[in-house]
């Protein structure tokens, strides 16, 4: 009896650190992670649309996480945490935001927070955030309608953010970096070609005589250039809906208030 | 043909120069070099929004002087302390966190008196001013936790086998870190 009395404790604290987690990045990816259940499907799927639209057009990803507690942590540290997990923006802009609502349950107080990604600490300041949170959000959170206060605070940040960065600098950018990894390839197939022709032609003079050195190289190159891989994987992910998240970075800026 | 054999020497050694470690040794002490540099940016960023902060609290509690004093003492000393990435130890880094501890101490001092001014908390001003402050707060946090993280990698880089050797043949030592808060080191918490 002691031993299930026992078994069952682990089974509990076990269960509760699970729950102390940051919740795992969502796949396949989704910007609305409504964990329990304060806005109604039609709701969830017309605020992902509108949001999935918004990043596809500016590449600027605003993620929503309606959550039971803050997993043991203070609510700016939840949502930097899971802004950098799930790397919520592009990786060479910064520009994610955060934003984290636990609904209010019986006596605790409810609590909101916007976290804002490097890139966009000068588009929307603290200030600002803390202004958005206490006029756009909380007069309908207090009545009860998480999507209202969410949806209105999403239209100020996409109007704020608008103008900060565009998709179509982005795609640019993306298609120039493409090219290097290609360059390190011609540049091997023409170093071929001019050691086969130069070893073909000093063949006898002394000097010429090994190829050898171009070996090891030709070897090392061939080691460099694994090291490349994987930095455009990033946006591969997803079918249909959101096309993933690309690896921002958030240095804990934002606001957060409560009622 | 003495020549040939020099280069071929050297270019078989570069790939045992670079998977010795020196390479990443570079790597990881250059990244907490950076990530104290931003640092020492989130605490100029607080510094920078004392004076704004310390002039709309002086409109509303002039007879406040002593802990407004207090503040820009605590400021001026705060933003004595830098410290350059190279010269970075134990040593440094505790002064640097003592004085800036001080401003800390300061700042929840004064956020303690501002309490007893209802008219100063409904300044928007004064409303902007400690939303950035928080948000700096938090800046603060997540800055403090990378370096750490950072330091953290390099040491353990730096003290594992092989490199234990030869790290300290090309002036490679350990980075210091942050130390968990005490009493006095308490960030301001601002409840309403």
């Amino acid at each position: 009896m002691q031993k299930l009395i026992m078994l069952l404790w682990v089974t509990l604290i076990s269960l509760n650190l699970i729950a102390q987690e940051i919740p795992e990045k969502p796949n396949p990816p989704r910007l609305v992670n409504d964990y329990v259940g304060a806005m109604r499907d039609g709701e969830k799927q017309q605020l992902e649309a509108t949001l999935d639209q918004f990043a596809r057009e500016t590449s600027t990803q605003i993620v929503v996480l309606v959550v039971k507690d803050f997993g043991g942590t203070t609510r700016e540290d939840f949502a930097v945490r899971v802004g950098e997990k799930w790397g919520v923006g592009q990786k060479d802009k910064d520009n994610g935001l955060v934003v984290v609502v636990k609904p209010r349950f019986g006596n605790e107080r409810g609590e909101a927070f916007i976290a804002t990604g490097y890139g966009l600490e000068g588009a929307v300041p603290d200030a600002v955030v803390k202004r958005l949170i206490d006029a756009e959000m909380i007069p309908f959170f207090k009545q009860g309608d998480y999507y209202g206060g969410i949806n209105a605070a999403a239209i100020k940040l996409m109007g704020l953010t608008r103008g900060e960065y565009t998709a179509d600098q982005y795609l640019k950018e993306s298609k120039k970096a493409r090219p290097s990894s290609w360059f390190g390839l011609i540049f091997l197939v023409i170093l071929i070609i001019f050691v086969m022709r130069s070893s073909s032609a000093s063949n006898k003079s002394s000097l010429g005589g090994s190829s050898l050195p171009f070996l090891v190289m030709l070897g090392m190159m061939g080691s460099s250039r694994g090291s490349h891989g994987g930095s455009y994987g990033n946006f591969s992910g997803g079918s249909g809906g959101f096309g993933g998240f690309g690896g921002g970075s958030f240095g804990g800026g934002g606001a957060g208030g409560s009622w | 043909m003495k020549k040939i054999q020099v280069y071929l020497m050297a270019l078989v050694m570069v790939p045992f120069f670079a998977s010795c470690g020196y390479n990443s040794m570079v790597e990881k002490s250059e990244a907490v070099d950076a990530s104290w540099a931003q640092v020492e940016n989130v605490y100029q960023r607080r510094a920078d929004l004392i004076p704004n902060l310390v002039n709309t609290v002086k409109g509303y509690a002039a007879h406040e002087k002593e802990t407004l004093q207090g503040v820009i003492e605590a400021r001026s000393k705060a933003t004595s302390v830098n410290i350059d990435a190279s010269k970075l130890n134990a040593e440094s880094l505790a002064q640097f966190q003592q004085a800036q501890g001080g401003l800390s101490s300061a700042l929840s001092k004064l956020m303690v008196v501002m309490e007893r001014y209802p008219d100063l908390k409904a300044n928007q001003n004064f409303l902007e001013l400690q939303a950035q402050l928080e948000g700096t707060e938090n800046r603060i946090t997540v800055e403090r936790q990378r370096f750490n993280d950072a330091s953290k990698d390099y040491n353990t880089y730096i003290k594992k086998f092989p490199r234990v050797i030869y790290a300290k043949w090309f002036d490679f030592v350990e980075k210091p870190y942050f130390k968990a808060e005490e009493g006095s080191n308490k960030a301001p918490k601002v409840e309403f």
